[in-house]
């Protein structure tokens, strides 16, 4: 098994060196055969890790690799920790990752970059597996700087364009304040437990908190700007930083900003990095630290808050948006929400299944937007699509099995249903069933979003299927159905998208659900969300059903029915429609708020502060100084004698002066 | 004086008779051949200084001659090597270059032997009378040679300045040592510091000191005496300023030295002040006033300035430490010296046009690269960079200078020679960066010669380094 782990997580690391040093060299094909290869290897492997940790009797794997740190009390090695929340993001990432690489393949075949864009694939692959098999926080915080690298580089993959080179800085420096946050929280976890090792930290948790009235309550552990935080409060601090790092990784409401643009990289790595996996990692963070979670409910109320209103808001931006990778961004941003929500109410095990599902439906609808932009020649625009169901229709199939999986198609009540069915309605009834404060908002929020969720995955499907023809002519000439090379993953993606709710629906949190996860996922004994949320009121198991129905019907209504009928909605509402459309000014508030002061301040520190004063009154005022002198003293040497002579006169009257002055007689 | 006193006198004083009788001997075969014995009287004159320089390193012994004025010790005979060796490279850089400057006379070297001669004393007089004589030989044969070219304006015009400023100079040194003497009552070293040691310092000898120094320092052309120095290297013929660049200023550093260290023993503290201002100013403009130069003779004039300002540095110091310091950076500082001219005196187009702008060295990388690597040597060298001489040069004094607690001094002089590395780099920047706009001639086999022998001086100076520190801690020893 230790092999298996360690060539799960290094072998894309080898394709990563070979495309990435070498891919000169052996050529594209080469760079192409051997990452993908590689990556169906590890693909493989881990099914076998999934089968055998986490359906399996074994409770956790620990492989241990390098030393890394040792020093005064901080000790810290490169290790790999394989319990079944790491299993299943194992079996996501992997899965995901070798179909988007045999998906590029195909989607890529223009392109002259290939090696490279292989390169980071399997760069990106090898980051999050650090990530996701860290034993301890620091080496969590490396695979959550590469992965962050890895997007960066694949965002600006075609760095040519400048909105690509924008979108993957932005990106970078919205990830920079997250991850701030989150590197505050290991100075705070360290500070509090003395390690960054996961078995020290939840070991200490389960009895860190004291008993109500100990004298250790009200004992100051952290003293920071003059406030002294008690032990709970520290860890809520600790929580909510962790939070902060979370919020930027998976794009929550306030640092979600980023999400959207990266989808300047090409489309495969929106599927892989910016749908299935790397936005994950903040749910992944918060799972992993539940230990920490649970003891801190105004954290959690925190979390809850954040995530209702993500998921609320990138719904209603993406009702309005026209980029088809934009619709599905946001859409993605939305889903992100009902997991956090998930989080903050304590249904761990609810959230890591929708992250679960979502990967696969997700992936599902980004690889398939991309096969419909691969068919009308990079074309992104919904209003010059249209009618293309006849021209590709495998690649229609699948979108439609992806948007009734996203949208929550199934019957309440019974085991049919597509993997969204499940895993969404789990949250809304945990939500509505949850004691936290937000429960009754959350709730709300999330069947809102759940209808506007199917209403704009159905807006997607019939602009862009349905309908006439809105390309040229010469577009439409050219329509072709992607190759089987691009196709092959959209059906395995799919099987997943119809059947993963249904199998392991028990297994991530039903009545496996202590089987399952062994340990690996922490609640309090009197969380019993796992039971209370089969308890609720038939209405509330009905309501994202009949949300999901009404966004069909309304959709099909605007786009079918009666086609006119948008327009004269956004005329009507000229406002509300540009504010959404326009994100609700997110951009332009922050481009107000944070860019122009910190351009403004980076420009007066450079022409001011270094060029003016610093290099000024530095290196080139000092050298102009000596020019200065230089020129005075070539002066001096006028070249006529009685000069000379002066100036010889002047010197010994001037000493001679001196030391008569200065000496003592 | 009796027989045996003067024999004693003769004996010790042999190499300097050698030069005298030597140069009225090839003053006389000039007279007699003509201008075609130009070539024949240069090398003789090298015979002479060579066979001068065997019959000083034969003698070992120390003593007083003529009545006190004279006096031969291990400092004396190591200077006067010195300055033997610079005066002899000198004139053999000339011997294939005097028909090239026009300055194709017998007498040249007949006047470098009496300088030569004057310098030689310079660094054994040991009497405010025969210091003067000395440096009045010295002087006058230096003003001849520089004006040598005298169909040319520049040449004559250097050779009047010089002239007439040094006769300033000199004025100011007898006036100072007549104060002296006139306090004091004596005009030997040893009698004047053991009269000032029995509490005979008054404003009078000071005033004295103050002048002799000026009159010294002019010869050294240090700051504020310098002001002849630019015009002067620049006007005369090149080979001229490649000798008065050189030995000259080692006899003066080496008159300086005994003048303070023996004479005005007893009141250092004075003599302090007056050194270390003059040592200031001279690193100080020797630095910025460079950094304006565009011909690379004057460039030389302001570096030597600087270099002289450093070399008092050490003195300054007044302690052993300070005087092997002044002795080395002499040392190397000649060698860094006649290495330079010995490129400057390369810098011959082919069509034999002389050119002197530093701007004419751009691309020498490309046309000379032997030339440009040892050039480049040179220039690090002066700039003080390790591992070359130049560097340790330059860290003795300062080490001295620490040593004696005169931080100021020392933290000034580092200061100045970051300064100074400006106009030394700029060279090196022109060899090797720019386009070339026109090669050199192939320089005769003495320069190269020269040149190549400098360079592996300064590459290799810390093989050497011990010995010959050891030799100058051991001149330095004769005053502590």
């Amino acid at each position: 098994m230790e092999t298996i782990i360690k060539a799960i997580v290094f072998l894309p690391l080898i394709g990563f060196l070979t495309a990435g040093l070498f891919g000169r060299s052996i050529g594209a094909k080469a760079s192409e055969y051997v990452t993908t290869g590689l990556m169906i290897l590890v693909a493989v492997f881990s099914w076998i890790i999934f089968f055998h940790v986490a359906l399996g009797e074994t409770e956790l794997l620990r492989v241990h690799v390098l030393r890394w740190i040792q020093t005064g009390g901080f000790d810290t090695e490169w290790s790999f920790r394989v319990d079944t929340l790491t299993a299943v993001m194992f079996v996501v990432v992997n899965t995901v990752s070798c179909l988007v690489h045999l998906y590029s393949i195909g989607y890529m075949h223009h392109d002259p970059h290939r090696p490279r864009f292989f390169a980071y694939l399997s760069l990106f692959t090898f980051a999050m597996l650090m990530l996701v098999t860290s034993d301890n926080l620091l080496q969590m915080f490396f695979g959550w700087e590469g992965v962050g690298l890895a997007s960066y580089l694949l965002i600006g993959f075609w760095y040519q364009k400048p909105s690509a080179s924008a979108a993957a800085m932005k990106a970078f420096i919205v990830n920079r304040v997250g991850d701030f946050g989150f590197i505050l929280g290991i100075f705070g976890i360290f500070v509090l437990f003395g390690s960054v090792s996961f078995e020290t930290i939840f070991a200490a948790a389960k009895t860190y908190l004291p008993a109500e009235g100990a004298s250790a309550s009200v004992e100051p552990v952290i003293t920071l700007f003059g406030m002294h935080l008690d032990r709970a409060h520290a860890v809520t601090g600790i929580c909510l930083l962790l939070f902060l790092g979370a919020m930027g990784k998976s794009a929550q409401f306030l640092l979600h900003t980023w999400l959207p643009d990266a989808m300047e990289g090409p489309t495969p790595v929106s599927a892989l990095i910016h749908a299935a996996t790397m936005v994950t990692a903040g749910v992944f963070l918060v799972a992993r630290m539940s230990p920490l979670f649970e003891l801190s409910t105004d954290a959690r109320t925190v979390v809850v808050l954040v995530g209702a209103i993500t998921a609320f808001f990138a719904a209603t931006v993406g009702l309005v948006q026209n980029d088809i990778k934009r619709v599905i961004a946001y859409s993605t941003c939305s889903q992100l929400g009902y997991m956090f929500v998930a989080l903050g109410i304590g249904a761990y095990g609810a959230a890591v299944f929708h992250l679960f599902t979502h990967a696969f439906f997700k992936a599902l609808l980004f690889l398939c937007a991309g096969s419909v932009i691969h068919a009308v020649d990079g074309e992104q625009d919904m209003r010059h699509m249209g009618g293309l169901r006849k021209h590709i229709p495998i690649t229609y199939w699948m979108m439609f099995i992806g948007t009734i999986a996203l949208t929550g198609v199934g019957i309440p009540g019974t085991m049919i249903g597509t993997a969204g069915f499940f895993s969404k309605d789990v949250i809304i009834e945990s939500a509505y069933a949850s004691h936290n404060a937000l429960s009754g908002f959350a709730f709300t929020l999330l069947v809102v979003a759940a209808c506007f969720t199917s209403f704009y995955s159905w807006r997607l499907a019939f602009m862009t299927f349905h309908g006439k023809p809105r390309a040229s002519h010469e577009v439409m000439h050219h329509v072709h159905e992607s190759p089987m090379v691009m196709l092959v993953p959209l059906f395995i993606l799919a099987v997943g998208a119809l059947l993963a709710g249904a199998l392991f629906e028990g297994h991530f949190f039903g009545h496996e659900y202590a089987e399952f996860w062994q340990g690996a996922l922490f609640t309090l004994p009197e969380n019993e969300l796992l039971e209370e949320f089969h308890h609720v009121p038939a209405l509330v198991k009905w309501s994202p059903f009949i949300a999901m129905a009404l966004g069909l019907f309304t959709a099909w209504y605007m786009y079918i029915h009666s086609p006119e009928t948008p327009k004269a909605l956004a005329r009507q509402h000229r406002g509300l429609y540009e504010f959404l459309l326009n994100k609700w000014y997110f951009d332009e508030l922050y481009d107000r708020i944070f860019v122009r002061p910190a351009k403004w301040i980076g420009t007066f520190l450079w022409k001011e502060g270094d060029g003016r004063v610093i290099d000024g009154f530095g290196p080139n005022g000092v050298a102009a100084r000596v020019l200065d002198v230089t020129d005075r003293v070539v002066r001096l040497q006028t070249g006529y004698l009685y000069h000379y002579a002066f100036v010889m006169l002047i010197g010994v009257a001037a000493l001679v002066t001196w030391m008569m002055l200065g000496s003592s007689l | 004086m009796t027989v045996e006193a003067l024999y004693a006198s003769l004996g010790l004083s042999l190499p300097e008779l050698i030069l005298a009788i030597g140069a009225l001997a090839l003053l006389m075969v000039g007279v007699f051949l003509g201008e075609k014995a130009t070539g024949l009287v240069n090398w003789l004159a090298i015979g002479v200084i060579a066979l001068a320089g065997i019959v000083l390193l034969s003698m070992n012994g120390s003593g007083v001659a003529y009545g006190g004025a004279f006096l031969a010790d291990p400092f004396a005979r190591f200077m006067k090597l010195v300055a033997l060796l610079g005066s002899a490279i000198a004139l053999f850089m000339t011997t294939g270059q005097a028909k090239l400057y026009n300055m194709n006379r017998f007498e040249y070297p007949v006047l470098i032997l009496l300088a030569t001669l004057g310098m030689m004393l310079m660094i054994s007089a040991n009497d405010m009378m025969s210091l003067y004589m000395a440096l009045e030989l010295q002087s006058l044969a230096a003003y001849v040679v520089a004006a040598m070219n005298r169909d040319d304006v520049r040449s004559t015009e250097a050779g009047l300045k010089y002239f007439v400023l040094g006769a300033l100079s000199s004025g100011m040194l007898l006036y100072g040592m007549s104060l002296v003497y006139g306090f004091t009552g004596q005009t030997g070293f040893p009698e004047i510091a053991a009269f000032l040691s029995s509490g005979g310092r008054s404003l009078g000898v000071i005033f004295g000191l103050v002048f002799i120094l000026a009159g010294v320092a002019f010869k050294i052309s240090a700051v504020p005496f310098h002001m002849w120095t630019p015009d002067v290297y620049q006007g005369a013929p090149t080979p001229v300023t490649t000798f008065l660049a050189s030995a000259p200023k080692v006899a003066a550093i080496a008159m300086i030295v005994r003048v303070v260290i023996i004479a005005f023993q007893p009141i250092t503290t004075d003599w302090q002040q007056v050194i270390v201002f003059i040592s200031i100013a001279s690193m100080l403009l020797g630095s910025f006033a460079a950094i304006g130069q565009k011909n690379i003779k004057r460039l030389m004039a302001y570096s030597s300035i600087g270099h002289m300002g450093y070399a008092l540095v050490g003195l300054a110091a007044g302690s052993l430490q300070g005087v092997q310091g002044v002795i080395l950076y002499m040392v190397i500082y000649m060698v860094m010296t006649l290495g330079s001219f010995a490129c400057i005196l390369a810098m011959r187009r082919p069509d034999g046009e002389h050119v002197e702008n530093v701007s004419d060295l751009a691309g020498l990388s490309q046309t000379n690269p032997f030339m440009a690597v040892v050039l480049t040597a040179l220039m690090f060298s002066l700039a003080g960079i390790p591992p070359l001489a130049g560097f340790f040069a330059k860290y003795f004094v300062f080490l001295a200078a620490i040593q004696a607690h005169l931080y100021a001094l020392a933290i000034i002089g580092v200061l100045a020679s970051v300064v100074g590395a400006y106009y030394y780099l700029r060279v090196v920047k022109l060899m090797w960066f720019d386009d070339a706009k026109g090669s050199f001639a192939r320089p005769e086999a003495s320069l190269r010669l020269v040149y190549s022998l400098s360079g592996l001086f300064l590459i290799g100076y810390l093989l050497i380094g011990g010995p010959l520190g050891a030799a100058a801690e051991a001149a330095a020893r004769t005053f502590f």
